[in-house]
């Protein structure tokens, strides 16, 4: 039998960081690899959330949507997977609830994979949250849905080009229609087994910039590594991010609260 | 000649370049967020019958903006 569960909207009070699943009602049991799906608003992750798992999650053209995110399961190849759709979110520099629900999940959730939706029509636009989301995980799949749509607007998709551009693998769908499905599950089941490790082009900053990462990173190191990225932690705290000092602050070991003291001090 | 004009100002049907963004904190991450980063070309699609909001193409998507949020972004106008 499929369920579906809704977890709560995950908002800073509610978090704090301990850096683990069980924290995102996952149950570890099972050892499900936990795929996420996320994307810019109205790029039909709902929709293919729904053709990948069988559910009929409500899916509907308005803003805020998903506020709740909805986890569902399916199989590929004889393995089970755990699928979680993420609210829409320009970006991941969590301005609104839902995309500070993205982030939470990408950053300390960790998922084994992240499938970033963008919409075949407008891609560009879309392409700023891919680059924020790689610079998190480089377990990342590009889907390009909408592939039917782009057609019929006469716009072709070069997704070996924007594959080499991103470091990437990218697959185009039409998620309505079922088209590219497979393929898609086929690449991201590789990234999540280890067999395809894709090599994102990360985008480097001017050098005092780098300089005052690499600094901020040494600390962030001592406390969290290997359960956080510090790179992208760091970049937070020097964009003077406010959530993100409180998330930090937020962990639980007391042991750490004073390290993010030191480390921002 | 850079942010001769605030976007709040152009008229429908008009096509400008962005040159700079005013604010600073997350009102500013917001419009970046948005597409308007400098050397984005907007175009103003129409404007609400009160005048506000207004709906701008931004790199393939209209967008509604408010005024508080257009009069923050500097513009030049493509002739």
């Amino acid at each position: 039998m499929l369920g579906v569960i809704y977890l709560m909207g995950l908002t800073s009070q509610s978090t704090g960081i301990s850096v683990n699943r069980e924290q995102f009602n996952f149950p570890t049991a099972g050892n499900q690899p936990v795929i996420a799906l996320a994307g810019n608003p109205n790029t039909g992750k709902s929709t293919l959330f729904n053709a990948l798992t069988g559910l009929r999650q409500h899916t509907g053209n308005w803003p805020g949507k998903t506020v709740l995110q909805a986890r569902g399961s399916f199989s590929h190849d004889g393995c089970r997977y755990s699928l979680v759709d993420l609210p829409g979110a320009y970006s991941l520099l969590a301005v609104s609830v839902e995309e500070q629900v993205a982030r939470d999940f990408i950053c300390f959730a960790r998922p084994d994979a992240v499938i970033v939706v963008v919409d075949a029509t407008c891609l560009e636009r879309n392409l700023s949250l891919v680059l924020q989301v790689m610079e998190i995980t480089e377990r990342v799949v590009v889907c390009v849905n909408l592939i039917d749509e782009a057609r019929r607007k006469n716009i072709n998709i070069d997704a070996h080009k924007l594959s080499t551009a991103l470091g990437l693998p990218v697959v185009a769908t039409a998620a309505r229609s079922g088209e590219g499905l497979n393929r898609l599950l086929d690449v991201v089941a590789r990234v999540v087994h280890g067999k395809l490790k894709p090599e994102p082009k990360r985008v480097q900053y001017p050098a005092e910039i780098e300089t005052a990462v690499s600094l901020l990173e040494a600390k962030l190191k001592g406390v969290w590594d290997g359960e956080l990225n510090t790179r992208w932690v760091a970049l937070r705290l020097l964009e003077g991010d406010i959530n993100m000092v409180e998330f930090l602050a937020g962990d639980r070991d007391k042991g750490k609260i004073v390290a993010v003291r030191e480390v921002l001090a | 000649m850079s942010g001769s004009t605030t976007l709040n100002t152009v008229l429908a049907g008009e096509h400008v370049l962005v040159t700079r963004i005013n604010t600073g904190g997350s009102g500013s991450k917001r419009l970046l967020d948005l597409g308007l980063v400098p050397g984005t070309r907007v175009e103003v699609v129409r404007r609400s019958p009160l005048g506000d909001p207004v709906a701008y193409n931004i790199r393939g998507a209209v967008i509604a903006l408010r005024q508080e949020e257009s009069s923050q972004v500097l513009v030049n106008k493509i002739l």
